[in-house]
């Protein structure tokens, strides 16, 4: 067993990760060790990855214990960078937790100033222990003994890699980081001097960030399609409440709309705890939206209809709110599908009734079908009788069968006998009282089933 | 007394052109006349109507009869159709393969599915808040409570304010009071069969319950036409029986 972490009290008694802990035992009788736990690690650094969003949105980890933060152009909300560093600074070490940071133009470069400090040895060029070795026999110990040296001869000796990672750790190569989360497109952020509890201030503030938003997105010729607000509360939690619009918007009314629609439709009202002290307003994806001229007359229908949608798919969840489409396929549960009426429908033309004829599917479609017991001619007869929900139908007309084969190339081993699923004889049936009703026996008599059995799928208006 | 009978006259008339469809816009007709001289004229537009499926298994057809009355109301604005998710369990999903097969475009349904009877009524209530719709159903699940005579007449006037028609859905025809302009009770009929003894057109039953406008109830069966979007009279009586015997069953 090995010793991976020390505090700073251990390593003053010269206990060091890596000693053998018998042999910190042997030093030191009265050490308390804990297990290495490296999943907690993890969480506890996703934890402070989190609360870190309040800085900036774009936070990447450096496992197993670092984190990067590209703080450009954020620094105007906490008076400047330096002071949004010592902010966070003095946040964790609130918390806890003792820190390491540094302040630099590139990711590299400020990764390499926190880890090793200011005179940046080899080590942080992060090679491996041959090449490390290598450069130490040069009498090269340190980055700023490299950074003098022409480098074509070191890529020679130690790797291109070697020279390109000198050059982002000097920062004059500059590789972004890749955040934890998705970027927002823009945001916009306020900060409050005291944590605020109050919804309705809450609500004030969003509409007004809704509002710079609205005027940085008009600049750029665009509007938003999802929005998130996240509330940073001064505990540390994060709360976060999206919407989506169906048309890229930057209207602030009608965002606070959403929002508003959305904080009644949330399962716990909104639980500000001690108060929130910061609050951001994402915008995450954007489309082109061209200024709009007001008309002389108002009509928008088609708009109006579009904010309808948008809020009833807030309220009440987009897969609430649905539109049809039609599918290529002849198993009629397949034939058409829902789709969330915010999303583009999918073109695909429907099929055009024959006039006179009547209507061939009914309005009303189990899935899955029902069962039912039927009274059929064997092989292929109509039905003569059924019974469906404890009531015995008898049916005076019908038409078919409608034969349905099963889709067997989309199967597994469908072309196997036994395999490609069963055939649908479908009737179109009428009872003594007129209902009409859309019946199907499933199976082929004999070859695909010994006794097939019936279902109802449909009823017609 | 003479004097009161001319002013009672003259109340009744002015009371009439009140109560008086006000043409235009304002009413959809059937398309089949001898409803429309029913109707004086048809069924208001922004107004709340009642369609109640006479048993529960006349649902499928009551579900059509709004469908085809929204279509009748709104030539070519949206659908909306608001229903609960219980309904789905006990009449199964709305298939847009069988709205084609009404005659009319799935592409104008937008389908809202709440999760109980309030939240069907508040998004029944914003959707006739909205110009641009042509028509609502809402169809309430079960016995529905929650839509009551307040309910209802929250629904009515938020219709009557943006011209929208809205067609209310209910399982039976319970006695329960309610705002709506008319109350219909729907059934299925038998259909004239096709050659071969094949179920015909869609054939349904209606019978006008209750009229706000003093309309007297009556009841009749007739035929969607879903090439032409009206309602006629099933084939039999309008092709086979010779018109000495249709004049009498019209009498």
């Amino acid at each position: 067993m090995r010793i991976v972490a020390v505090d700073a009290q251990a390593l003053s008694q010269g206990i060091a990760p890596g000693m053998a802990l018998a042999d910190a035992r042997a030093r030191l009788p009265d050490l308390a060790a804990v297990d290495h736990d490296p999943a907690a690690d993890a969480a506890l650094l996703a934890r402070v990855a989190d609360d870190c969003d309040r800085y900036t949105p774009m936070v990447a980890l450096d496992p197993p214990d670092g984190l990067i933060l590209d703080v450009t152009g954020c620094g105007h909300v906490w008076g400047g960078e330096a002071a949004l560093v010592a902010n966070l600074a003095t946040r964790l070490k609130r918390a806890g937790l003792s820190l390491r940071r540094a302040l630099a133009e590139t990711p590299d470069r400020a990764r390499a100033l926190a880890r090793y400090g200011n005179e940046l040895p080899i080590l942080a060029l992060d090679l491996d222990e041959e090449r490390t070795t290598a450069l130490r026999r040069a009498g090269l110990t340190t980055i700023a003994d490299l950074a003098t040296r022409p480098r074509a001869p070191l890529a020679a000796r130690f790797g291109v890699e070697m020279v390109a990672k000198l050059a982002r750790v000097l920062g004059e190569e500059n590789v972004r980081i890749t955040p934890r989360r998705v970027p927002p497109a823009l945001f916009v952020m306020r900060r409050f001097a005291e944590p605020i509890a109050a919804t309705s201030y809450v609500l004030a503030t969003l509409e007004a960030l809704a509002g710079e938003a609205q005027t940085s997105l008009r600049e750029c010729g665009s509007g938003g399609r999802r929005f998130v607000t996240s509330l940073f509360r001064s505990d540390g939690e994060i709360q976060r409440l999206s919407i989506e619009t169906g048309a890229p918007t930057r209207d602030p009314a009608l965002l606070m709309r959403l929002f508003r629609e959305r904080i009644d439709a949330l399962a716990d009202p909104l639980d500000p705890g001690f108060g929130y002290d910061a609050l951001r307003f994402d915008v995450i994806v954007t489309e082109p939206l061209g200024a709009v001229q007001l008309g002389l007359e108002r009509q928008d229908t088609g708009k109006d209809l579009a904010v309808l949608v948008d809020r009833l798919s807030t309220r009440l969840g987009s897969h609430r709110v649905q539109r049809f489409a039609s599918r290529d396929t002849h198993i009629p549960e397949q034939a058409c599908f829902a789709f969330p009426a915010m999303a583009p429908p999918p073109f695909q033309p429907w099929p055009v009734p024959e006039p006179g004829e009547p209507p061939l599917r009914p309005l009303h479609l189990f899935d899955p079908p029902q069962p039912i017991t039927a009274i059929a001619e064997v092989p292929d007869g109509p039905p003569r009788r059924f019974q469906w929900r404890q009531k015995v139908h008898i049916v005076v007309r019908y038409e078919g069968p409608e034969r349905v084969a099963s889709e067997w190339w989309r199967r597994r081993e469908g072309y196997e006998p036994g395999k490609g699923g069963l055939t649908r004889d479908y009737f179109r049936v009428e009872d003594e009282r007129g209902r009409r009703y859309w019946l199907f026996r499933h199976g082929l008599y004999g070859s695909e089933a010994q006794s097939p059995d019936w279902y109802l799928h449909g009823l017609f208006a | 007394m003479s004097d009161s009978s001319i002013s009672l006259a003259r109340l009744k008339r002015r009371l009439e052109r009140l109560e008086r469809p006000r043409g235009g816009p304002c009413f959809f007709p059937f398309g089949y006349d001898t409803v429309d001289a029913r109707l004086r004229g048809g069924l208001a537009r922004g107004a709340l109507h009642e369609l109640c499926a006479a048993e529960a298994e006349d649902h499928a057809t009551a579900s059509g009869f709004a469908l085809m009355l929204a279509v009748r109301a709104s030539s070519a604005g949206p659908i909306l159709w608001v229903r609960e998710d219980k309904g789905k369990r006990q009449h199964g999903r709305i298939y847009a393969s069988g709205i084609v097969e009404l005659g009319i475009d799935p592409g104008r349904v937008t389908l809202v599915t709440a999760p109980d009877t309030l939240c069907a009524l508040r998004a029944g209530a914003d959707i006739l808040g909205c110009t641009g719709v042509g028509a609502l159903v809402i169809e309430p699940w079960g016995e529905a409570r929650a839509l009551d005579l307040t309910a209802s007449r929250k629904l009515v006037l938020a219709a009557e304010k943006s011209g929208v028609a809205a067609f209310i859905l209910r399982d039976r025809a319970a006695s329960f009071a309610s705002a709506a302009a008319t109350r219909w009770t729907v059934a299925t009929a038998p259909s004239v069969a096709l050659p071969g003894n094949a179920p015909g057109q869609v054939t349904l039953s209606v019978e006008l319950v209750r009229h706000r406008g003093g309309i007297p109830p009556f009841g009749l069966v007739m035929e969607w036409d879903r090439d032409e979007h009206v309602f006629r009279e099933p084939a039999l009586s309008r092709a086979v029986l010779p018109a000495a015997q249709r004049r009498q069953m019209a009498a």
